[in-house]
């Protein structure tokens, strides 16, 4: 139970950030992205701030042995820079050009009823949920 | 190149608050706050979705309760719905694809020092940039 209190509390926190930080604005990160044009430095800063905060507080978590609620830190199995991680990030890339938003700050959008957010956030979804039905098409035995 | 809207204040304290979200969610649970791995995984159906539900909740309610004290946030949407829809799905495809997203490589891989979420994050953010470029100053807007 504190354990799902502490998932929560951390998901308030992150939307709180999302919004003070502006990041929730599409119309913000495309100024970001406008590099050649009237640029907003801002989400640099964003980025700034964030590591500040998560590189000290990822190195304290991971100095325990476990973490505060139990269970085991997460870790990835993967090592090596492949062509699924560069290619995967060049299509997200170009989504999250071609209209400002990314999952984060697209789910919290939501909290404010726009219809623009559902749809791409259903659409996330979808391109989600394809990419899944892609795997097990080619992969029967179950990962 | 001009410079515009620059909100340097505002844009650390709330990265602030995102960097100590994710650290707080890690050092509690043990889990990634990367919103496309944590999604994702609802897809994939992997029998934890309480905590995944409650932390995307949470991401609704942290943006709710901003808005209460603050005023509705400005959330500006100027692409027409096909190209929110084939946007959604390159996004949708391409975190899974690359197993991450802002949140997830681009904080929690990096404060980690990941290469692999260094490498990602360099390239989404080209692609992103050269996505604009063309969108805004070759083809002249969506």
């Amino acid at each position: 139970m504190l354990r799902l209190a502490a998932t929560l509390g951390a998901g308030i926190v992150f939307g709180i950030g999302l919004v003070v930080s502006q990041m929730i604005d599409p119309g913000k990160v495309l100024a970001f992205l406008d590099i050649t044009g009237k640029w907003d430095p801002s989400l640099a800063l964003v980025m700034a701030g964030a590591l500040a905060v998560a590189i000290p507080g990822f190195r304290l978590a991971a100095a325990r042995k476990v973490p505060v609620f139990g269970g085991g830190f997460d870790q990835s199995r993967q090592r090596s820079i492949d062509g699924r991680l560069l290619s995967g990030a060049a299509v997200f890339g170009v989504g999250w050009g071609l209209v400002g938003f990314c999952p984060g700050p697209a789910i919290a959008a939501l909290a404010f009823g726009r219809w623009e957010a559902l749809l791409f956030v259903l659409a996330m979804l979808a391109g989600a949920w394809l990419f899944h039905l892609g795997r097990r098409r080619h992969a029967p035995v179950s990962a | 190149m001009t410079i515009e809207g620059f909100t340097p204040v505002s844009a650390l304290i709330g990265g602030a608050l995102i960097g100590l979200a994710a650290a707080m969610l890690y050092a509690a649970t043990g889990r990634i706050a990367g919103v496309s791995g944590i999604a994702g995984g609802l897809l994939r159906r992997s029998g934890d979705a309480p905590w995944r539900l409650l932390f995307l909740a949470g991401l609704m309610v942290g943006a709710a309760l901003t808005a209460l004290v603050a005023g509705a946030p400005s959330i500006r949407v100027e692409t027409a719905w096909p190209v929110l829809v084939i946007a959604g799905l390159l996004v949708g495809y391409g975190t899974q694809l690359g197993s991450g997203c802002t949140s997830g490589h681009g904080v929690c891989g990096i404060a980690r020092f990941s290469r692999r979420s260094i490498a990602a994050t360099i390239v989404f953010m080209a692609a992103a940039a050269l996505t604009v470029f063309i969108v805004r100053h070759a083809v002249g807007g969506a």
